[in-house]
């Protein structure tokens, strides 16, 4: 089976009742599949920004796109390139540590730079936020001590800043 | 100063602000301290007996005014029962706000009596809905409902009210009145802002292609009525000459007796206006979304036309047919700009030669023009010309309505059109029933017209109940039920498609007795059995003006609406009539 296609989609909607079942019923109405989905106030609180996972080709997402956005509450919709976007996601991990292995789990996570956020008498919660494949290789690498509970946030994601250099007055103004 | 009231006198008032003169109607329960206030409203109110038909009225109210139709109806068992014209307002692009109690605030999800998820139910078959969550909400979502219901592509806004924020007994209810200002509205909308002049590069790049092409039709889909296009769109075909297709939605959009009209496209549409589509080196779409009954199968469509694609809704570009030059905007205004774009170019003068096509046209409307075998004696009614009878013996202006079916497709085809909003039907969801109570609110919306329905015998009896609307209202109505005792478009398609087996299709002529059940219900019943009978039935019908009247047309089960693309096939393929030598045309 081919690699499904991820298409990030960044919806700037009002913060209002009901918005999140308008946006999720235009895919399930189509038997589209959700992937993943992050939805939190945006620094103006009238607005709330959805990041959407979905696995579609890129034909009906276009469609789905339009449909979106003539939705009354939906402000904003962004396609995010993944090499175009910053991407970051979040983990917590509960993971066994009952036959000796919490070194092994504590020298793991230092390692990714995440942190333990709860320590039991033989289970130890771990956090770790960083782009989804870093999520991913750090999820497989604990699996094997043991992992009972796991819940991830779902990616979040922003458009990359302009790179471009910025021009000094100086060299660009000809002295004449 | 503020002034205190409560939630349900609110809502009327803001009603009486938007310039609501009539609410098609029925309460109950949770939407009773709404009633209450009505009383002292000039606001007429419709008493439904179905809450179906509150919504059709209101859709054919305002079909025939171009002004948004209002109903009203309570909760629960009333929402569901206005969910299917909602969904009908919702494909037909129909300016409607519809108002549903709800049960108490607190109450909601508790599985009280009446209680459904109105606001689920109808989330994606409105253009908004909206639960009022306080009193002092009401002037705003009312200003916001209806102008989310008539600008942009219009459509059926709801609004969901509980029982207490609108019951004065219950401090809930009480609010300073407030309304807000047009600025207030849209700054309340920040995600509503429809597109409606055109993109000046795309205007020039369409009047290039309209001057250039050779092979031109002019698309016309029901948007152009919903823009007030009709006469722009004169303006455009008669600066270029090009022909004019009106698709089932656009009919009386561009006057059929014009020299470039050549009618109606689609599964049932004549064979000119079908292959002039077909053949056409450049489709200028406007306000039609290439819906399926008019393309065919779609792979083989128009296969050598460039697109240019006018609508408001940037949604419809490209969903069927990606468009070479995708406009979004009102149709008005864009094909007024297409005109003055055009005469830039040289106008009328700089028009690329198309007498060829022109004679390709005309020699397909003399080869194949719109026809019926004769009526023979002994012999049930041609339906044909029962409608044939009808459009010559009623004035010019008269609004038409239709269920959906057969007799749906001949009155699109048999009919003369020649006025903007005088054919009311309901298309894209093809909702039966819809005939009797769109009348009913296009002649409430339009007390000087005439307004006849022309219904099937199994349309009519799934609403004919709203004529004890219509009869205490003192609406008078009239109806033609061209009855030929089957659900005659199944029928059509079990004779064609499945083998002659007719599978549960037959509804018997006379079983109810159309006549006795029309004057039951307060109207004037006839029953039409023989060709001279046909004429003075219509004259009697025309002449009553105080009540319906009913006219039950006898007519052949046997008939099929041709021409014909069957489903499935390109519109190369064209039964153009029942005989063997008629065949398929390619």
């Amino acid at each position: 089976m081919a690699a499904p296609v991820h298409h990030v989609l960044s919806v700037v909607v009002e913060n209002k009742p009901g918005v999140l079942a308008r946006v999720s019923g235009l895919f399930a109405r189509r038997g589209y599949n959700i992937f993943s989905l992050a939805v939190a106030p945006t620094d103006d609180e009238r607005f709330s920004r959805i990041t959407v996972v979905v696995d579609v080709e890129s034909t009906p997402l276009e469609q789905i796109t339009k449909q979106l956005f003539k939705l009354i509450h939906v402000v904003k919709i962004t396609e995010l390139d993944p090499t175009e976007a910053v991407e970051r996601e979040l983990v917590l991990a509960t993971v066994s540590t009952e036959a000796g292995t919490r070194s092994q789990v504590i020298e793991l996570v230092q390692l990714f730079d995440g942190t333990i956020v709860d320590v039991g008498h033989d289970a130890l919660t771990v956090m770790l936020a960083g782009a989804p494949d870093l999520i991913d290789g750090f999820e497989d690498l604990l699996r094997p001590f043991g992992i009972s509970e796991l819940q991830r946030t779902g990616r979040i994601a922003l458009a990359k800043l302009e790179r471009q250099a910025p021009r000094l007055r100086s060299t660009t103004r000809r002295v004449g | 100063m503020s002034t205190q009231m409560n939630g349900g006198q609110a809502l009327i008032k803001s009603l009486e602000l938007e310039g609501v003169e009539v609410i098609f109607g029925l309460p109950g329960g949770a939407i009773l301290p709404v009633y209450d206030p009505l009383i002292d409203s000039p606001i007429r109110h419709i008493l439904v007996r179905h809450e179906q038909g509150a919504g059709h009225m209101a859709e054919g109210y305002a079909q025939a005014t171009g002004r948004a139709g209002v109903a009203m109806v309570t909760s629960g068992p009333a929402a569901t029962n206005i969910v299917t014209p909602l969904c009908d307002a919702y494909m037909d692009s129909i300016p409607m706000v519809c108002i549903t109690g709800q049960v108490p605030y607190s109450s909601i999800g508790t599985d009280a009596f009446q209680e459904c998820d109105t606001l689920g139910i109808t989330r994606s078959i409105t253009k908004h809905n909206e639960l009022v969550t306080r009193a002092e909400d009401i002037p705003r979502i009312v200003r916001e409902a209806f102008h989310i219901a008539t600008t942009g592509r219009p459509g059926p806004v709801l609004i969901d009210i509980p029982k207490d924020i609108v019951d004065p007994k219950n401090p809930r209810s009480s609010l300073d009145w407030y309304w807000p200002s047009d600025a207030e509205v849209s700054a309340g909308l920040p995600g509503y802002r429809p597109t409606t002049r055109g993109h000046p590069r795309m205007i020039k790049e369409a009047a290039r292609l309209i001057s250039a092409a050779t092979r031109p039709v002019l698309y016309v889909g029901g948007g152009i009525l919903k823009a007030r296009a009709a006469e722009a769109l004169r303006a455009l075909a008669e600066l270029t000459g090009i022909p004019v297709v009106t698709t089932l939605m656009a009919r009386g959009a561009f006057p059929d007796d014009h020299p470039q009209c050549l009618g109606m496209p689609g599964m049932h549409g004549n064979y000119t206006a079908i292959t002039a589509m077909q053949e056409s080196d450049l489709l200028i779409a406007l306000g039609s979304r290439f819906d399926d009954r008019v393309t065919g199968k779609l792979d083989g469509f128009a296969p050598d036309a460039k697109i240019i694609h006018v609508d408001i809704d940037p949604a419809e570009l490209g969903k069927v047919r990606k468009p070479d030059v995708p406009i979004v905007g009102d149709c008005r205004l864009v094909i007024e700009e297409i005109v003055r774009a055009v005469n830039d170019l040289g106008g009328a003068g700089a028009q690329a030669d198309r007498s060829a096509w022109k004679s390709t046209i005309s020699g397909w409307q003399e080869k194949y023009p719109l026809t019926y075998e004769p009526w023979e004696e002994g012999e049930p009614l041609k339906p044909q010309m029962v409608l044939e009878h009808l459009r010559s013996s009623t004035p010019e202006d008269t609004i038409v309505c239709s269920g959906v079916g057969q007799h749906q497709m001949w009155t699109s085809q048999y009919w003369r059109f020649r006025h903007p909003y005088t054919w009311v039907n309901s298309g894209g969801l093809g909702t039966m029933g819809f005939a009797v109570p769109a009348a009913i609110g296009a002649k409430v919306g339009r007390p000087d017209r005439m307004v006849w329905a022309v219904d099937g015998d199994g349309c009519f009896q799934m609403t004919a109940q709203e004529l004890v609307t219509a009869a205490s209202e003192r609406i008078p109505v009239k109806i033609a039920i061209l009855n030929n005792a089957y659900l005659g478009m199944v029928r059509q398609w079990q004779e064609m498609f499945y083998d002659e087996r007719y599978s549960e299709v037959y509804l018997s002529p006379d079983l109810p007795d159309y006549k006795l059940w029309a004057e039951a219900m307060g109207c004037v019943g006839m029953r039409v059995e023989s060709p001279e009978e046909i004429q003075p039935a219509i004259d009697k019908a025309n002449s009553i003006d105080d009540r319906p009247v009913v006219i039950d047309f006898r007519t052949d089960a046997r008939e099929k609406v041709f021409p014909m693309v069957p489903a499935g096939a390109t519109n190369s393929e064209v039964l153009i009539g029942p005989r063997d030598g008629d065949g398929v045309v390619q």
